[in-house]
């Protein structure tokens, strides 16, 4: 075949090109526009004309220049070496376009996703003769301490191996071949895979264990389950990417995929240089070891925005296929769909609500759909799970927005973030009242097994209180504190305890940021155990103020602090109380005798 | 050779659409010759085959169709630079306008810039001292920030900003800072004050000015934030200062881009302005920042007010999303007579975590700020509750929030146009503030703390306090 012929520009608007006369245009497939060799991708066709969305910044261009196809659609390479990178939102590496343009991303650079010259010890499971189905392991790769990174036959491949290698290796050199129906095929540790399409698997599971986060407020009241969805909505202010920070951070995952969509330039700084310096909780490692980040900042180019979610769930979906528990964080997926408007506006196709396109909700439940608890395809099946947890950033904080909408229609977890909460500095300011999380159940089972059985029991108890306190204190705004009866007051008191030393957490304190299940037990027993025991003598003649009052209260303020290893303390702690409560019930009897 | 035009077959607005062009870029810069000679700026904002759609930078008064000449230049909108920016004043458009002579260039920079990669930046955590306690203290401004005010009509935005630009400094550090003034749609008598305020403290040496004023076409202001940030990137990355930038007013610069989009027939979104603001105001409030190995670094203040006060309206809420925190300020502070006046419970500066406390500021700040905070809101609480059902309705406590929160306002928030208070004095003032409180509400604050800036005669013991609250 001679060269492909190029089609020609004929209009350039912002990141849309349109181009007359590619050869074979396909939906969906990658082209390189003009003489700068930007990366753009066709996202309509009419008749002899390709609208293209382009992924870098198309200033210069102009009718009359070049475009040539790939002929591929957009595919994220999968391999070793993903671990520990940044990348922007098609997969380039952000530590190598800085080699190549500087301080500033320049355009036109083309990088594969994978490091071609560093190499990996191969370590096959396999041997010649072997008959291979897609999704079976040929070998293993140490990739960090912390990921063994599966080799696997690619999908939608089978067949007998005729050679497997051992050794180190480049990713591109030929690892295995195969002698499939269709002739020989060459295996090298890449995998390429379109982003749009979900990687195939064998069986979907439902998802029953709690990823445990360490954060309370979430395990305690909202669980996620591994292979759930969740979504935090708030406005700008509220914590979304502390959260969203915390989870990454300390959710016990395996691997966490975190996508910086279209925010801020300085949060992914924060997380390039925070990380490698934290340690994960259960293996004492660094939490770069376990993580790929995807950085499509605010000011890059929006295009590439949109692709980024993808390119991230589509690294995700592959460690899962390899056994693994992975989380992804996608901050937020409300400028992915910013994006989504901006070409549709540009395209001027019909709007739906507010200006985005009429598919928006189509585009966000195929998103969170990619999540799940899977059996890999294989020979020698594995368990993995991908949870997604959006966050989104209604304008205006409005919930009623249709980014938010479309989303709740499909996450089962809802964490309401709320400007109140974070104005009076409650963090996480995840609202009690008004979020949920339909994994409670499932979870309840396994934390009373893995826990202890009393834990729905405290659960159910402490998210009644909180209920209760929001209705006396449309009470109290009316008439006052005065009119509450002591039980009342004696809950009203309790569910500030609940929200002040249960719920608040520091993510900036070195004890606070992160909590054991055993901790989080303990901590809501001992706070729940100031109302069970203050319930138990409020009858008898005792002041309720004094009840308030006690000095172990204090104390109870202060137990998030306890360090984990010294949890022993609770037991003292819920002792002292007992001591002190007793001892006003002495007082209140001494006093009616001397009467 | 450039070729010429004169085939102009629209004039709608800032809009032209120039016709059988050939060879023009997206983006390029465009040069309008009237009839009488005069030259006005575009740049090409649609190109197809043959049709070129231009946008104006300035009036289009005086243009008519058949006798202007249109050239493309080729290039993308340029800002020359050089040291010799210093101490210069420019239109809205990068003319000088201060009668000195034209800027012999260093180097010519495309006006909108390219973007910083993540992995180049460096995360912003110097403390910058402003002076001024409910920013210093509480939403503590960091060099690489970018931290807007949110301001309404009628609210002295500008003269905290011209408080922020004079009495910024890094503790321990003097350096070389500049200041970069870029002035959007805002009256004489604004852009006068901060003039004046430059000459009088001498920062005029060190500041860049672009001047778009109120008269001036509201088409240009959509080039001069751009103009001044390529300025600041200079300053910054190229001759290692510190620079301060400060954008006035951002409310000004959405609505002519508003009008853009309008001209353009695009499918609106919020409140009609253009569904790529969030990116637009993004590819602006993100050339802030520090990168690594490089002296200099850029921090923002972007200042907009908001109409009706509302921070849900799409300006605010856009940027509150890009930039990190905002400066609140208050319309009930204002009129109460306090200056400045800083809603300091829901303004926020992201960034503070990592540049507070011990090497930064002082080692009980990040308490004293959480505990001032959470004093202050129970305090506002507290007197809403009150002024519903009289003070009587009030426990014993609240009523000491109550105060609390009156004492705040006056003693923290509140100083003086020229005070300029130390990170110390700050804190301690918020010290005072808390010996106020019972002891056993203070649960935000260590022990070891209290212990050492807890000022003395507030430190009862516990029975004593007890028997105060029995009496």
């Amino acid at each position: 075949m001679t060269e492909a012929k190029a089609g020609v520009i004929t209009k350039v608007a912002g990141p849309l090109v349109v181009a007359k006369g590619i050869p074979g245009a396909t939906m969906y497939d990658v082209v390189n526009v003009s003489e700068h060799n930007l990366i753009g991708e066709i996202i309509e066709i009419h008749g002899d004309e390709s609208y293209i969305q382009v992924y870098e910044d198309t200033s210069g261009l102009g009718p009359g220049e070049p475009v040539h196809s790939t002929y591929h659609p957009l595919a994220v390479e999968l391999g070793p070496g993903l671990v520990e990178s940044i990348y922007d939102g098609i997969q380039r590496p952000l530590k190598q376009l800085k080699l190549m343009s500087g301080d500033f991303i320049s355009r036109g650079l083309e990088v594969p996703g994978l490091d071609r010259e560093k190499e990996w010890d191969f370590k096959p499971v396999k041997k010649v003769g072997d008959h291979v189905t897609s999704g079976t392991t040929l070998g293993n790769v140490q990739e960090t301490v912390l990921i063994n990174h599966r080799i696997m036959v690619p999908p939608e491949i089978e067949g007998t191996i005729k050679f497997i290698d051992t050794g180190m290796h480049k990713v591109t050199d030929i690892i295995c071949i195969l002698e499939g129906k269709n002739g020989e095929v060459k295996l090298n540790m890449i995998q390429k895979w379109p982003v749009r399409i979900g990687r195939p698997y064998k069986q979907r599971l439902r998802p029953e264990i709690p990823l445990i986060t360490g954060q309370r407020v979430i395990d305690a009241f909202f669980p996620i389950a591994k292979g759930g969805t969740a979504c935090v909505p708030g406005p700008f202010g509220s914590g979304k990417t502390v959260i969203q920070h915390q989870l990454a951070k300390w959710a016990d995952a395996e691997v966490v995929i975190f996508i910086g969509c279209g925010e801020r330039g300085n949060e992914m700084t924060d997380v390039l240089l925070e990380f490698p310096e934290l340690k994960d909780p259960k293996s004492g490692e660094s939490l770069m070891k376990r993580t790929v980040l995807i950085a499509n900042t605010s000011n890059m180019p929006v295009a590439a925005r949109e692709a980024s979610v993808y390119t991230g769930v589509t690294i995700a979906e592959y460690f899962r296929d390899m056994g693994y528990s992975v989380a992804l964080m996608a901050d937020s997926t409300s400028r992915w769909a910013e994006a989504l408007r901006e070409m549709s506006g540009r395209l001027e196709e019909m709007p739906g609500e507010e200006g985005y396109p009429a598919y928006l909700g189509t585009r966000i439940s195929a998103f969170y759909e990619r999540a799940g608890r899977t059996i890999s395809q294989g020979d020698d099946p594995r368990e993995g799970a991908l949870s997604v947890i959006g966050a989104v950033s209604p304008p205006g904080g409005d919930l009623a927005e249709p980014v938010t909408q479309n989303t709740l229609r499909v996450v089962k977890v809802f964490w309401g973030l709320e400007y109140k909460l974070a104005h009076a500095r409650h963090f996480p300011a995840i609202s009690w009242l008004s979020s949920y999380s339909l994994y409670s159940n499932m979870v309840d089972e396994y934390l009373s097994e893995e826990v202890n059985p009393e834990w729905p029991v405290l659960r159910r108890e402490s998210m009644r209180i909180l209920q209760l306190e929001a209705e006396l204190e449309e009470i109290v705004r009316l008439v006052g504190i005065e009119a509450l009866s002591k039980r009342e007051r004696l809950i009203m008191e309790t569910a500030k305890s609940i929200r002040e030393d249960f719920l608040q957490q520091n993510a900036f304190d070195a004890d606070d940021t992160y909590t054991s299940m055993t901790k989080q037990f303990l901590l809501l027993k001992l706070v729940l155990s100031f109302y069970s025991e203050g319930e138990k003598v409020i009858k008898k003649d005792i002041d309720i103020n004094d009840l308030i009052s006690l000095p172990v209260r204090e104390k109870i303020g202060r137990a998030k602090y306890i360090k984990e290893k010294e949890l022993d303390k609770f037991d003292k702690l819920e002792r002292e109380l007992k001591d002190q409560i007793e001892n006003l019930v002495i007082k209140a009897q001494k006093m009616e005798a001397e009467e | 050779m450039i070729k010429e035009y004169k085939t102009i077959t629209e004039v709608a607005g800032p809009l032209l659409i120039v016709e059988k062009v050939r060879d023009v870029k997206y983006e390029e810069l465009v040069e309008i010759e009237l009839a009488d000679g005069e030259k006005r700026r575009g740049k090409v904002l649609e190109i197809t085959t043959d049709k070129a759609l231009v946008q104006l930078f300035e009036n289009p008064q005086g243009i008519e169709i058949k006798e202007c000449k249109v050239r493309f230049l080729g290039k993308v909108m340029e800002l020359p630079v050089s040291r010799d920016i210093l101490g210069r004043v420019f239109s809205g458009s990068g003319r000088p306008i201060d009668g000195g002579p034209e800027i012999m260039p260093d180097k010519l920079l495309d006006v909108n810039g390219t973007p910083i990669n993540p992995y180049a930046r460096d995360y912003p955590d110097d403390f910058i001292q402003t002076g001024i306690s409910s920013i210093d203290g509480m939403n503590t401004l960091v060099r690489g920030q970018k931290l807007p005010i949110f301001s309404g009509s009628g609210l002295p935005h500008s003269r905290i900003a011209a408080q922020i630009a004079r009495q910024a400094k890094v503790k321990g550090q003097e350096e070389s800072f500049a200041v970069v003034f870029a002035a959007m749609g805002i009256t004489f008598e604004e852009a006068d004050f901060f003039i004046r305020d430059f000459k009088r403290t001498g920062a005029i040496e060190r500041a860049v000015l672009f001047l778009n004023l109120a008269n001036d076409p509201a088409v240009e202001r959509v080039a001069t934030p751009r103009l001044g940030l390529t300025a600041a990137e200079y300053l910054a990355f190229e001759l290692d200062m510190h620079v301060l930038v400060i954008l006035t007013d951002m409310t000004n610069y959405c609505e002519a881009l508003r009008e853009v989009s309008a001209a353009r027939k695009e499918i609106p979104g919020r409140r009609g302005y253009p569904g790529y603001l969030y990116t637009d105001l993004a590819s602006m409030y993100e050339r802030a920042g520090r990168i690594k190995d490089k002296e200099g670094s850029i921090t923002q203040i972007p200042i907009l007010t908001m109409p009706e006060d509302d921070i849900t309206h799409p300006i605010p809420d856009l940027t509150g999303y890009i930039t990190e925190g905002q400066t609140i300020l208050s319309r009930e502070l204002h009129m109460k007579g306090i200056y400045p006046p800083i809603n300091v419970l829901p303004s926020l500066s992201r960034l503070k975590d990592k540049g507070i406390g011990e090497g930064k500021t002082r080692e009980d700040h990040a308490q004293v700020l959480n505990q001032l905070f959470a004093a202050y809101a129970r305090g506002k609480d507290a007197k809403e509750l009150a002024s519903i059902l009289g003070e009587a309705a009030l426990t014993e406590t609240d009523l000491k929030f109550a105060e609390f929160a009156d004492d705040y306002e006056k003693k923290f928030v509140a100083q003086g146009e020229n005070e300029d208070r130390t990170i110390d004095e700050t804190l301690n003032i918020g010290w005072e503030l808390l010996a106020e409180l019972p002891r056993t509400e203070l649960k935000r604050l260590k022990e070891r703390e209290i212990e050492k800036y807890m000022p003395i005669r507030s430190r009862k013991s516990k029975a004593e306090e007890k028997k105060l609250e029995v009496e």
